[in-house]
């Protein structure tokens, strides 16, 4: 916890205090977060602040920062992975994966190199899969069922050095 | 929120844990749990970077699909198939020879005859193996027919015979295996539900922090999602059954028409070469002189064929590859028995010669120095037919890498550069970059393993030049795919496709062993060269080594074990 106060305390040492007794409540903006550089290379680092951060807008007081490194870590249990990547991939906080999250999702994962009708059926692809109640969106029970079966999801997914 | 929760629960846990040691206790073991996953984790990296050339594939996988890595994949793999024979080759029967056997000069089979002493150091003749080349370890005729050499005893016949056999036996096994194992994991790979849903959300590394290693990863998730949008396409086709079906009999027909109509010209060929030296053995009537001039009627027979072979080469490259080598022990023999006769005849006649005719016929002479250079020799049709193969092999490879410099590199060039001053948009018209063309690559790769496959008996150098072969053209082609090919329209997966190019080279693995089974099994060696002369089978070294090495009583229960009835069915078992 030490370091990440460390790193916290880097990014903006003007407004970070080094004196947390007092809980001050100080909150960093997601222009910083954004920038470090295990976030830099992910095209999902925009959702990943803002689905921990408490007001939804992306900025983090140090409890968010922590909780965040620590989902993000190996030693985070396999439900808890879960929770928080289905939020991530819900782009419009809707509590449901609709059709336009996976549009957006996608476009994110190959910088938008597939051409609509490709993007198109790849969506209707995975509803098709993973809808399990039918209503053409995913909701957690349909993402959590997806997930658990999933052989790299553990090894490649929410892992920190 | 999670941390007050998290905090609360770390809280009771420390009370529960009690205070000092237990504390301390607890958080080494955390951290030796943590030290040991990032240890198994750097290891696995470790792993992969170790393995030759995985970096290159993955990179290329990223940005042209499976198909084309498989490819390279494919070649990594036969590389390590050569690796092993060049193993066998050179460890055991080339390095013996070259270190205990008799030097250059000390034998006549070893020296180059007087008459070709001159140009023997020529680039011209060392380029087409012979000369010194021909007339080195890398060649069957140089070996000499002593059953042990130096002081180690070493048995050079017999591993010379062992080396050939195994490389065989050695070849079925792993390309065998390898298909089983390929069959196995197809079975498994099919059952996938979730397909696209895994490939949107777990397909992502979030550990990766370079730009570059994002870059590979992004090209990489994009093509496997056109890989998988293809297959899907494809799936979804509604298929005319009729019209493929006539399609697939009307492809067939055509490549057994081209098929039938090469054998034909080479038969051809084959026949106009036996008129010449039926025609070219009339004209010499007279055996006494020196076979120069027969040997000057043999080679320009050769240089005929050599050059109908080398048109039939550019023409139809693989196929004729394949079958005039094929045809070409079998040809060079028949022209060996007739040289036999002759050079035999020849010399009864030159010893007399020597002696003068001062010592009468039958009484026993000290024997005259002769300097090796100028014995005659017989002829060495294994030499020869290794010769062949050796050529063919460096001509091939010289083709294949002349083709891509022109066909891709230059291509690219004019394309790249000329754009900006052609009439026609370069790159979307004629004649646009090149793709990557795997099957002719695949097919070319099995070919040539084949020539190897039926050469390395006759030429121990073969596998050695494969190797070489092989490694620069992992590198040129690796530089030319990214720098050169662009990526095909549609993507495919590699999986189906895999056995069927297995299938290919067990079948030509079959083939190319065939003629050198058959050579071991039923037709003499040469009298004057290699490390079976003198015998009447190759394979009586065996019996021989079974005589003086072993214990009577083993080479009893041999005979009784080598009962064809007793192998067949073990081999039969072995597969």
């Amino acid at each position: 916890v030490y370091r990440l106060h460390g790193r916290y305390h880097e990014m903006a040492p003007n407004v970070v205090p080094m004196d947390y007794t007092k809980d001050p409540d100080v909150k960093l903006p997601m222009q910083l977060i954004i920038n470090m550089p295990e976030l830099k290379e992910n095209p999902f680092r925009e959702r990943i602040v803002e689905s921990f951060s408490e007001d939804g807008e992306g900025s983090l007081s140090f409890n968010d920062f922590v909780d965040m490194f620590s989902v993000l870590s190996e030693m985070a249990p396999r439900e808890l992975k879960a929770i928080y990547a289905f939020k991530i991939y819900d782009f419009n906080t809707d509590n449901f994966i609709c059709k336009s999250d996976l549009e957006k999702t996608l476009n994110k994962l190959t910088r938008e190199e597939l051409t609509a009708e490709e993007i198109t059926l790849v969506c209707e692809k995975v509803i098709e899969e993973a809808d399990m109640d039918g209503d053409g969106k995913l909701g957690f029970a349909d993402f959590e069922n997806m997930i658990s079966k999933a052989p790299d999801f553990l090894r490649y997914c929410f892992k920190k050095k | 929120s999670f941390s007050r929760e998290a905090q609360l629960f770390v809280e009771k846990f420390e009370g529960a844990l009690g205070k000092g040691k237990g504390k301390k206790f607890y958080a080494y073991k955390v951290m030796m749990t943590k030290k040991w996953m990032k240890f198994q984790r750097d290891f696995e990296n470790f792993k992969t970077a170790c393995i030759p050339w995985e970096m290159k594939i993955k990179e290329i996988e990223s940005h042209f699909g499976s198909s084309v890595a498989s490819y390279f994949i494919f070649l990594r793999w036969m590389y390590g198939i050569n690796m092993i024979l060049f193993g066998l080759t050179f460890g055991l029967v080339m390095v013996p020879e070259a270190l205990m056997g008799k030097p250059y000069g000390s034998l006549p089979r070893k020296t180059v005859p007087r008459a070709e002493e001159a140009s023997a150091m020529n680039f011209a003749t060392l380029w087409d193996f012979s000369g010194f080349a021909q007339y080195s370890v890398l060649f069957y005729g140089y070996y000499n027919n002593q059953r042990t050499i130096g002081w180690l005893k070493f048995r050079m016949p017999l591993s010379y015979f062992l080396v050939g056999v195994g490389t065989i036996g050695y070849s079925f096994m792993i390309v065998i295996r390898t298909m089983a194992r390929n069959a196995n994991e197809e079975g498994g790979g099919d059952d996938t539900s979730f397909n696209f849903s895994w490939k949107m959300f777990t397909s992502w590394d979030y550990l990766i922090g370079n730009p570059e290693t994002a870059d590979n990863k992004f090209a990489s998730i994009t093509t496997s999602f056109k890989e998988a949008i293809v297959e899907e396409q494809e799936s979804r086709k509604e298929e005319n059954i009729h019209l493929t079906r006539f399609l697939r009999v009307l492809a067939n027909f055509l490549a057994l028409c081209t098929l039938a109509g090469s054998g034909y010209l080479i038969f051809f060929v084959v026949r106009r070469s036996q008129k010449f030296a039926l025609e070219g053995l009339e004209n010499y009537g007279w055996w006494e002189r020196n076979e120069v001039p027969l040997r000057w009627q043999l080679g320009r027979i050769f240089a005929l064929f050599l050059g109908n072979l080398y048109t039939f080469i550019i023409a139809l490259m693989d196929e004729i590859n394949l079958k005039a080598s094929y045809l070409l022990p079998f040809m060079i023999f028949s022209m060996h028995l007739e040289e036999e006769k002759i050079v035999k005849y020849n010399m009864t006649i030159w010893e007399a010669s020597l002696y003068n005719g001062t010592i009468p016929e039958n009484s026993t002479a000290p024997p005259i120095q002769v300097d090796p250079a100028d014995v005659p020799r017989g002829p060495c049709w294994e030499t020869m037919v290794g010769q062949e193969f050796v050529r063919l092999t460096v001509s091939d490879t010289m083709t294949t890498y002349i083709t891509i410099l022109i066909g891709d590199f230059l291509r690219a060039v004019f394309v790249r550069f000329f754009n900006y001053c052609w009439c026609w948009d370069l790159e979307y018209g004629f004649p646009s970059y090149s793709e990557f063309d795997i099957s002719g690559n695949v097919l070319g790769l099995i070919f040539n393993q084949g020539m190897i496959w039926m050469g390395s008996f006759y030429a121990p150098c073969l596998p050695a030049i494969n190797v070489f072969r092989l490694h620069t053209s992992m590198y040129l082609q690796c530089w030319a795919v990214m720098c050169c090919n662009v990526p095909q329209e549609r993507v495919f997966k590699a999986s189906r496709s895999n056995n069927f190019y297995m299938a290919m080279l067990l079948f030509i693995l079959f083939l190319s062993t065939l003629p050198a089974v058959y050579t071991i099994v039923s037709i003499p060696p040469s009298f004057d060269c290699g490390p079976f002369s003198g015998k009447t089978r190759m394979f009586e070294v065996i019996s021989e080594t079974l005589e003086h090495d072993f214990p009577s009583w083993f080479g009893k229960v041999f005979g009784y074990a080598s009962n064809p009835g007793l192998i067949l069915p073990f081999i039969l078992l072995m597969v």
